[in-house]
């Protein structure tokens, strides 16, 4: 226990030396250092973080965001943990985003990682990451509407029904990947059928 | 394998863009690719996993990996219930070693009240997580070696299984929800004579285990299928944030139980198995002799068990003993407000990873004061690796996608929430 404590303002201090400029702010929770970063500094300060030797933070376990409604001024915070393999300690990052401009630059070119854990935080939270290829729903489904996880989502809310998806009638996997939807409509239907009756030569019939 | 040239421009990420590819890898007559999709329900997919899958002949070109079929709202849920309701939910999360989630996110609020629960319950919570831990790997390696052919060690595996879930119920009451955690301790105390029938059973898991290895290990067709599949070297499994067995069968010896102990994990004596090239094979043989360390770190706490309390004595945070309840004014309030109000950490937040069957469990949580968490998040291991299955199958025969499936072991219910 005493030996975390060291290790942490140990951190702290290497950190001050590596990316001292460019933390907003810094505590230590709960035996974690909790770091908060601007925006236009986040890939910096990751990026330094993974890079330094001093610090070595080679693994990035975790990407989430907190919805802090109106108790903040910027409405979210993306949190980003950081561990090190070598040096075994852990580092919190957190960075604010407001509600008009939800943007964050995205860590995947520090971390392949990255990719499953920024699509998530976008499908939950609506917060886009800049640069990211493949900003799709991942937990959800493409039509779903709103984000989840933000506290003005109510618990219990109900979601439109989707129409049947369109079967895979054509051999192209631009196709298959995102479906175009398709609404059946039972009137068009009967057309088609009356349609079918004409052309055999019956008397069309309502 | 791994010698066409569409690997090179790989950037890491799902999404089919067919219109520019080239012609693949010239092994066949073909010039169009072809697009299987596999899942969402699939024999050889145990848990619902779409994977679309361009093929070139037999050879993957291109994958994308679709998850989410089995969300259901954990974190959102977690939000409108106090600490200890959460429970039942974490069980849910890799629901074929329950008690590991259960005790994860024990630890976490733990944390956040700065307490440190009683020794007799940090060794129950050992034994029961080994336990647990070598329920979910004798799972995944029996479900795979089926997929493979090898239904007799299927059978074996499950046959040990039972006797560990034989275990964990007698003690928690359930086979697979045991929400058995508590905050400030665990629910209940060991059973008597626990020990020798733990003893007893862990002698029937070794029997099953010989056999399952005479069966599996240098079994032709078996090597042929795992050997030099959807390896990952040590570099891109950290940056693609691997964890648990996975990482360590790319030769990275990180174990949270060693790296940072929590629970008294600094007390038993156990080895970090790791492998060397990171293939499906090497996740295989870490897992099974994961399992052998897992029954010695619980034969080490089953001997060195210490007495005193199960819980915490604190009244804020776990339940008073019945007795104080009938008996005194002070324990009856203490009893209704934790069980009205729950318990209260401080306002923070804090993030706390243990040790999972499939790699780093975190949880995540923020507390604003009351007695419900302002926001939980979990760090699921399965999740994130699926977010590497891409990677592993690019390049590799479609027959390979089933046992790399096998060893990345996703459940559904930790991978979705």
């Amino acid at each position: 226990m005493v030996d975390t404590k060291s290790r942490t303002s140990e951190l702290l201090e290497t950190l001050q030396k590596e990316a001292g400029e460019m933390l907003q702010d810094s505590v230590i929770e709960l035996g974690d250092l909790v770091v908060t970063v601007a925006p236009e500094h986040l890939t910096k300060v990751l990026s330094t973080c993974k890079n330094s030797p001093a610090l070595a933070f080679n693994l990035l376990s975790d990407i989430t965001a907190i919805d802090w409604m109106d108790l903040r001024d910027e409405r979210f915070e993306v949190v980003y943990q950081l561990l090190s393999i070598s040096k075994l300690w852990r580092l919190t990052v957190k960075v604010a985003v407001s509600e008009s401009t939800p943007e964050v630059d995205s860590v995947l070119s520090l971390w392949a990682g990255a990719n499953f854990l920024e699509r998530e935080v976008w499908d939950m939270f609506g917060i886009r990451f800049k640069g990211h290829p493949d900003l799709r729903r991942i937990l959800m489904y493409e039509e779903f509407v709103g984000y989840p996880l933000r506290k003005d989502y109510p618990v219990q809310g109900k979601q439109p029904r989707i129409p049947l998806r369109a079967p895979e009638v054509e051999n192209t996997a631009r196709r298959m990947h995102r479906p175009d939807l398709v609404t059946i409509r039972p009137k068009s239907r009967s057309q088609a059928s009356a349609n079918a009756q004409a052309s055999e030569g019956h008397s069309s019939q309502k | 394998m791994n010698d066409g040239k569409l690997l090179e421009v790989d950037v890491g990420v799902g999404g089919i863009s067919t219109s520019v590819r080239p012609r693949a890898l010239g092994d066949d007559l073909h010039s169009e690719t072809m697009v299987v999709n596999l899942g969402p329900a699939h024999p050889a997919t145990h848990g619902t996993i779409r994977i679309v899958a361009e093929l070139s002949g037999e050879k993957i070109v291109d994958a994308d990996v679709d998850v989410g079929y089995l969300h259901r709202g954990f974190e959102k849920m977690s939000e409108t219930v106090d600490y200890n309701q959460v429970m039942p939910y974490t069980d849910r999360l890799n629901y074929v070693s329950p008690a590991i989630n259960n005790f994860g996110w024990c630890l976490t609020i733990e944390k956040l009240l700065e307490i440190e629960v009683p020794k007799r319950a940090q060794y129950i919570r050992v034994i029961l997580s080994e336990i647990s831990r070598v329920a979910d790997h004798l799972t995944c390696l029996g479900a795979s070696a089926m997929e493979l052919g090898a239904f007799t060690v299927m059978l074996y595996m499950m046959e040990a299984r039972e006797d560990l879930w034989d275990l964990i119920e007698e003690v928690t009451g359930a086979r697979l929800t045991v929400s058995f955690g508590r905050v400030g301790g665990v629910k209940d105390d060991l059973t008597p004579g626990f020990a020798e029938r733990a003893e007893a059973a862990f002698k029937k898991v070794r029997a099953h285990l010989v056999n399952c290895d005479r069966l599996l290990t240098r079994n032709r067709i078996f090597i042929d299928r795992m050997c030099d599949v959807a390896v990952i070297s040590a570099e891109e499994a950290i940056s693609m944030s691997l964890t648990g067995p996975l990482l360590r069968a790319s030769g990275v010896k990180h174990d949270l139980r060693k790296a940072t102990p929590y629970s008294s994990y600094e007390d038993f004596e156990f080895d970090v198995p790791v492998g060397l090239k990171g293939d499906n094979y090497d996740r295989f043989l870490v897992r099974f002799a994961e399992m052998e360390e897992s029954l010695k770190i619980c034969e080490q706490a089953l001997a060195k068990l210490p007495e005193g309390a199960i819980t915490v004595s604190d009244p804020h945070v776990a339940l008073v003993p019945k007795d104080e309840v009938y008996n005194s004014i002070d324990g009856m309030i203490n009893h209704f407000e934790l069980v009205m109000y729950g318990v209260k950490p401080p306002k923070g937040s804090v993030y706390n990873a243990i040790e999972g069957a499939n790699g780093e469990l975190g949880f995540y949580v923020v507390s604003d004061g009351t007695g419900r968490p302002y926001r939980a998040h979990v760090r699921s291991p399965s999740f994130i690796h699926m977010g590497a299955m891409r990677k592993m199958i690019l390049g590799a025969n479609i027959s390979d996608i089933v046992p790399t499936f096998g060893m990345i072991n996703m459940i559904g219910g930790e991978c979705d929430r």
